[in-house]
């Protein structure tokens, strides 16, 4: 067992403490220190994308970077989303076309959606297809998902953001 | 009005796109999956495997173990002496006490204040075994002096504490054999003018559930438990947790949170299960246990893999003479349903298309390998693989149509076959022409065949397939019923209590489809729950593709009820025959000028307020007019049968064997679309994950290891690789299903290979009888490199 790190960094807008032993990963702090349940454990292994959260803009699976690492930074998660414009669309067109089966792989789809329609605002079929590849969904077959991003990437009419 | 009611419109619910009700929490992150619950004073539970594929375990020494702080037990089988065997054959003891047979074996477990105590505890756990010889095939184990799995009688407590044989030495390695028959082979040959032969083999693949496999238990302060369980069939298994814990089924709750994912891999009970219980039991707190990523590929079970020797034979003109099957599946070191799968695969064998004369024999063969549960499709794309390179092969033999060819034997609306199933409403000849117009599958054929020697390293292939499942639940068990309690409270909302499990399908949502259209109520005044034993009424479970027929038909007849109750009121006070009234958007209408005579929330607010107060609650048991099978198999185990036809679409690259799914038309009689958006996710989830068994996904077993336990070395199909998807859906109305439906969870997984398998042979001319259709594979095969599979010659 290693000794705790003490770290701080922005949660979902807040800022916020804590003190982490240095192996442990962002997916396990955000589930088990800060009880964020909404970012999944899949593989553990960055192979199936249902830990997906956003660091400093960029999209991240959160099992692959050490706790420690967020130290100073943005870190924001599923949770920090409600009320986000990009966000709200694409569940409510997740709900709408059927892209939630499980639900288990779901919060990452969304997060890993709304980085790529912040990136790139309508993508068409093909952009989306290659910007899910990393996430991994068992139930749906890919194509309500893909067809939801692409309906939220209409409705949401984005401008790029930060 | 909510998203979900604008998204459903008004008017009549059937068949229109519904949104899941549970969709908008599970989107929002909010849903609480068992990986997400913790209750207090929880302790965290892990598992030390076998480090050995086939030993005997000469000592086990935890005192280390035990002495690390934070651990509040290890256990191992010695401290739980009254353990019990689990799964279908009862070879199964939770904790190994005198040998492991495979590397997922539990030896010991540890219980702590964290997984991380919990996983430190594990590595000081000493195990001295003495290895023995490993049975690394079906072949192996067959032959002459083999190595013995389970060499000697399985003896436990029984329940007056007496030592009880409950499982007895397979000295043969046999764990179980099917057979059936029907006509005479011999006949049938004699009547054949052609005859093909061919052994399949069919490989490991396994359900990748996107949420890892987890429990947790708890004892209350009277000793009654409580598990939080991720189980399929919550009722079976609660009698069946009682008779493994030695405990009376009336003090166990089974309560299942949302399930990420099951697919048929939460039918049986595991031996994780039972030692967090008695974790539970020793430490007196309550015990979670969840899986690693690696642990789940280890230790949850595998479709079941099938060598198939098949011989067919058909007429001159085109009709099936005679189907004679042998199959050998490796049962792994112990028996799950997996070694069941022999039910379907004789059905679709005997009935899929006419055969007069059908033999049908299998053995499963105990190896050291990963054992086989139940997994969508059941035994079904095994036998479907084959059955399908059959029919394209005798077509060719006799020089005709494919499709011509299955239109002669396909089964018509009301047959009876030889095994007893009767088709009492069947769209099997509208599938094959519908998917094959839709396809252009006969030019598309020709085309490709002609173009095969034009020089283009890359070929187009096209290929069809077609199924036969069960669509009106399965009588497996004595009963296959569902239990519904319906409640109608003074606001007009309904709360549905079901005995059937929502597992991601969508049930939950269908049913609440299915009681409001009977009420004439939106779909947000049903609230549905499905979760707990303690509370909703009896089930048995989520499997079979039963849950929309099954649980559908009880929901109906329990909403049925309460509106004759409604009914019969109103027409009192309003003086006129019941007969004459109906619930509609809300309101008591009269039935034939639709005009409003009352809210309905108003109505029986003031039943309850009235001299002769009274509630509106109902319950309905629906128990499907199906048969159980005799003891030669025979018998019609369902109220209803699905159909199913799809064509493959598909590109070979011959320099490097990579093989492009590029297309799908499929064909589905489904009865009846009772909500459209759920059931266009349960076909494509279907099809992407018969693409992955036929193409990407192979669970690479060697002399008894795992060697690809993760998702970089198992390759689940990803977003840009599914093909395009053309479904029709063949409504034949099914006279005893809800609405008219038939259950369609399993049909659309079973034919992909079998059509894929077609389609490589269209383009190329070479016939690859083993999946998975791996660039490697393929490219063997295509460079005469592949050695077609071979039967064993000890069997």
């Amino acid at each position: 067992m290693s000794a705790n790190i003490d770290i701080a960094f922005t949660l979902n807008g807040v800022a916020v403490r804590a003190s982490v032993p240095a192996h442990m990963s962002m997916l396990d702090m955000l589930r088990d220190e800060l009880h964020l349940t909404g970012t999944k454990y899949g593989c553990g292994e960055g192979e199936c994308g249902a830990c997906t959260v956003n660091v400093d803009g960029l999209s991240v699976n959160s099992c692959l970077m050490f706790a420690v690492d967020c130290d100073g930074r943005e870190v924001v998660t599923i949770e920090g989303l409600a009320g986000d414009a990009i966000t709200e669309a694409l569940k409510q067109a997740f709900v709408a076309y059927g892209a939630v089966q499980c639900g288990f792989c779901t919060p990452g789809f969304v997060m890993q959606a709304r980085h790529m329609l912040r990136t790139r605002p309508n993508p068409n079929h093909d952009d989306i297809k290659r910007g899910i590849e990393g996430n991994l969904c068992r139930c749906t077959g890919y194509k309500k998902i893909i067809e939801a991003i692409a309906e939220a990437g209409l409705a949401s009419n984005v401008e790029n953001g930060p | 009005m909510n998203d979900i009611e604008k998204a459903a419109g008004s008017g009549s619910l059937i068949g229109k796109r519904i949104p899941k009700k549970d969709a908008p929490e599970k989107a929002s992150g909010k849903t609480r999956y068992i990986h997400d619950i913790d209750l207090p004073g929880q302790l965290y539970a892990k598992i030390l495997r076998s480090s050995q594929v086939h030993a005997k375990i000469k000592s086990i020494d935890t005192r280390a173990a035990k002495a690390l702080p934070g651990v509040h037990a290890v256990i191992t089988a010695a401290d739980i002496p009254w353990q019990r065997p689990i799964g279908v054959a009862k070879d199964h003891l939770p904790l190994k006490h005198d040998k492991v047979r495979s590397p997922r074996d539990e030896i010991a477990a540890v219980a702590a204040e964290s997984e991380a105590i919990a996983e430190a505890a594990l590595k000081l756990i000493k195990v001295d075994y003495e290895p023995l010889p490993i049975v690394a095939t079906a072949e192996e184990a067959l032959s002459p002096g083999a190595p013995l799995v389970h060499g000697d009688d399985l003896i436990t407590p029984g329940p007056d504490g007496k030592p009880v044989v409950v499982h007895q030495a397979a000295l043969d390695n046999v764990a179980m054999t099917f057979q059936y028959g029907q006509g005479d082979i011999a006949a049938g040959e004699a009547a054949s003018d052609a005859i093909v032969e061919d052994v399949f083999k069919l490989h490991y693949v396994t359900h990748c559930c996107m949420g890892v496999s987890g429990v947790i238990a708890e004892f209350d302060a009277s000793e009654n438990l409580i598990l939080y369980s991720n189980t399929q069939v919550p009722f079976l298994h609660k009698r069946e947790f009682a008779e493994l814990l030695g405990m009376d089924p009336g003090r166990i709750r089974i309560i299942q949170p949302p399930i990420g994912g099951g697919f048929g891999s939460k039918l049986d009970i595991y031996p994780f299960e039972p030692i967090a219980i008695y974790l539970a039991k020793i430490t007196r707190r309550p015990v979670k246990l969840v899986f690693t990523r690696e642990e789940e590929f280890i230790a949850s079970p595998t479709r079941q893999p099938v060598l198939m020797k098949m011989r067919s034979g058909c007429t001159r003109g085109g009709v099936l003479t005679f189907r004679e099957v042998e199959t050998l599946h490796d049962n792994g070191a112990y028996t799950s349903w997996g070694a069941t799968t022999p039910f379907v695969m004789m059905q679709t064998i005997s009935s899929l298309y006419r055969v007069p004369h059908c033999d049908y024999r299998t053995r499963a063969i105990y190896s050291n390998n990963p054992y086989a549960g139940s997994f969508r499709g059941y035994g079904n794309l095994q036998a479907t693989f084959a059955v399908e390179a059959h029919m394209d092969r005798l077509a060719e033999t006799i020089g005709i149509d494919p499709l011509e060819f299955r239109l002669k034997n396909a089964q018509d609306p009301g047959e009876v076959t030889p095994q007893g199933m009767h088709f009492k409403s069947c769209g099997f000849k509208d599938c094959l022409k519908i998917a094959a117009d839709r396809s252009n599958y006969q030019n598309k054929r020709r085309a490709n065949e002609a173009r095969r020697d034009d020089g283009n390293p890359i070929k187009r292939g096209v290929g069809m397939a077609s199924m036969l499942h069960v669509g009106g639940g399965a009588k497996i068990y004595p009963s296959d019923g569902c239990g519904t309690i319906l409640k109608i409270d003074d606001f007009a909302r309904v709360t549905l209590l079901t005995g059937a499990s929502e597992i991601g399908q969508g049930s939950e949502t269908v049913l609440a489809q299915l009681v409001c259209e009977e009420l004439g109520l939106p779909l947000s005044s049903v609230n549905v729950i499905n979760n707990d034993t303690d509370v909703t009424p009896w089930d048995v479970g989520v499997h079979a593709s039963r849950t929309t027929f099954i649980a559908g038909n009880s929901a109906i007849g329990a909403a049925r009820k309460a509106k004759d109750k409604i009914l019969a009121a109103a027409a009192q006070k309003f003086g006129q025959p019941a007969e004459t009234l109906d619930t509609r958007e809300q309101c008591i209408v009269e039935k034939a000028t639709g005009k409003k005579l009352i809210e309905l929330a108003k109505f029986i607010r003031s039943l309850h307020f009235s001299d002769k107060a009274e509630l509106v609650m109902t319950s309905f048991y629906y128990e499907p007019p199906s048969k159980h099978q005799d003891k030669k198999f025979k018998g019609d185990v369902s109220a209803a049968y699905a159909w199913a036809t799809q064509v493959a679409e598909i590109e070979v690259d011959t320099r490097t064997g990579v093989v492009k799914l590029l297309k799908i038309t499929g064909a589905h009689d489904v009865g009846r679309v009772i909500n459209r958006l759920g059931i266009e996710g349960q076909i494509e989830g279907g099809i992407v994950m018969g693409q992955g068994y036929a193409l990407t996904e192979n669970l690479i077993v060697e002399n008894g290891v795992v060697c690809n336990p993760n998702f970089r070395d198992y390759k689940l199909v990803t977003a840009p690789e599914i093909p395009e998807m053309d479904v029709a859906f063949i409504e034949t109305m099914d006279g005893e299903g809800p609405q008219g439906a038939k259950g369609v969870g399993e049909a659309p997984a079973i034919c992909v290979a079998a059509a894929v398998a077609n389609a490589i042979y269209n383009a190329t001319g070479v016939r690859i009888t083993a999946l998975p259709f791996t660039p490697e594979n393929v490219y063997r095969a295509l460079h005469s490199n592949l050695q077609p599979p071979t039967w064993i010659a000890a069997a």
